[in-house]
């Protein structure tokens, strides 16, 4: 990378998260790798970079918390330097049918899985401009397109992803900035753990996806030769929704 | 406010406002954005520059109020 900029991966710390930042970090990309409460699982990852003789450094912080996102940015652009690639991974989980969801089941998953994404990308955005380059990549879902009952709130957060990535993209496009979603099918991770198994059967690939099969398609949209590609999602599912 | 600093900060938002697209000779206190053709998006690049660099933070219903190159320098230089 000749750019001197850093990439950010919220979520870093496990499932697909980890793998983007094993991933840029192995392009020579130096890795801010957020967590949020995982501190081992996150420093296994540093420990994992550095042994692949790159360079990265774990910072904790919450992405739905406005403080803790300009604390994260500020250690990230002190430790790595500015932070021209974001990768917004950070995601949960509140399963239930609509009916029976509690508000704080669809405020935390929109919190974290869109207002977080909107935050990051709206402090990450001055420096990018400012440098005429930069890479956004969010981290969609299927589900964003596709329905999958039991997941309303994080359907809307995913949709809502998509569509805030469309725009943003068109409004800093001619900066040389991109920004894109990368939309996961059934992937293997502790978060998909114990759901969608029936859904096994009507994947054409006939198997779930790997991290790191996710973290490729990152790594290209972050790369210099995706600069033409922006306001696009990646779908990643092995063809479950083709 | 001091000479020097509204000088600089002239001097400054005159070479970042060039920066996107118009030519220098263009870029005078009563040329208007509209006729730079200076947009939004750069009208918020030209606000963070008054952040990080004087400290003052434009709000966007104040960057509407503003026509030309000599409302913003004059905006930015009254509270550097």
């Amino acid at each position: 990378m000749t750019d001197g900029g850093c990439a950010l991966v919220t979520g870093g710390s496990r499932g697909i998260g980890a793998a983007i930042s094993v991933s840029l970090a192995s392009v020579g990309r130096p890795v801010a790798v957020n967590y949020r409460s995982d501190r081992d699982a996150a420093e296994r990852v540093i420990a994992d970079i550095e042994a692949g003789g790159g360079s990265a450094v774990a910072l904790p912080g919450d992405v739905s918390r406005q403080e803790d996102v300009d604390a994260l940015f500020g250690a990230a652009e002190e430790r790595l330097g500015p932070v021209l690639v974001l990768v917004n991974n950070a995601g949960t989980r509140a399963d239930g049918l609509s009916p029976q969801l509690r508000d704080d089941d669809w405020d935390q998953v929109l919190a974290t899985n869109l207002s977080g994404p909107f935050r990051t990308t709206r402090r990450a955005l001055g420096p990018m401009l400012r440098a005429r380059h930069g890479r956004i990549v969010n981290i969609a879902s299927i589900v964003g397109a596709r329905a999958n009952p039991g997941q309303s709130n994080y359907a809307a957060s995913k949709a809502g992803l998509i569509g805030f990535t469309k725009t943003v993209a068109a409004e800093v496009a001619r900066r040389g900035v991109t920004v894109n979603a990368v939309a996961p099918g059934l992937v293997e991770t502790d978060m998909t753990e114990g759901v969608g198994r029936e859904l096994l059967a009507a994947v054409p690939a006939r198997r779930a996806g790997t991290p790191e099969e996710v973290a490729a398609c990152v790594r290209f949209l972050a790369s210099d030769e995706a600069a033409y590609v922006t306001g696009a999602t990646l779908t990643v599912d092995g063809g479950l929704t083709a | 406010m001091s000479t020097t600093n509204a000088q600089q900060v002239e001097e400054r938002l005159v070479e970042a406002i060039a920066s996107f697209g118009p030519d220098a000779s263009e870029v005078t206190r009563d040329a208007t954005f509209e006729e730079l053709d200076i947009d939004s998006l750069d009208l918020v690049e030209l606000g963070q520059i008054a952040e990080d660099e004087f400290g003052v933070r434009i709000e966007p219903d104040d960057m509407k109020q503003m026509r030309t190159v000599g409302d913003a320098i004059d905006f930015v230089a009254a509270r550097a």
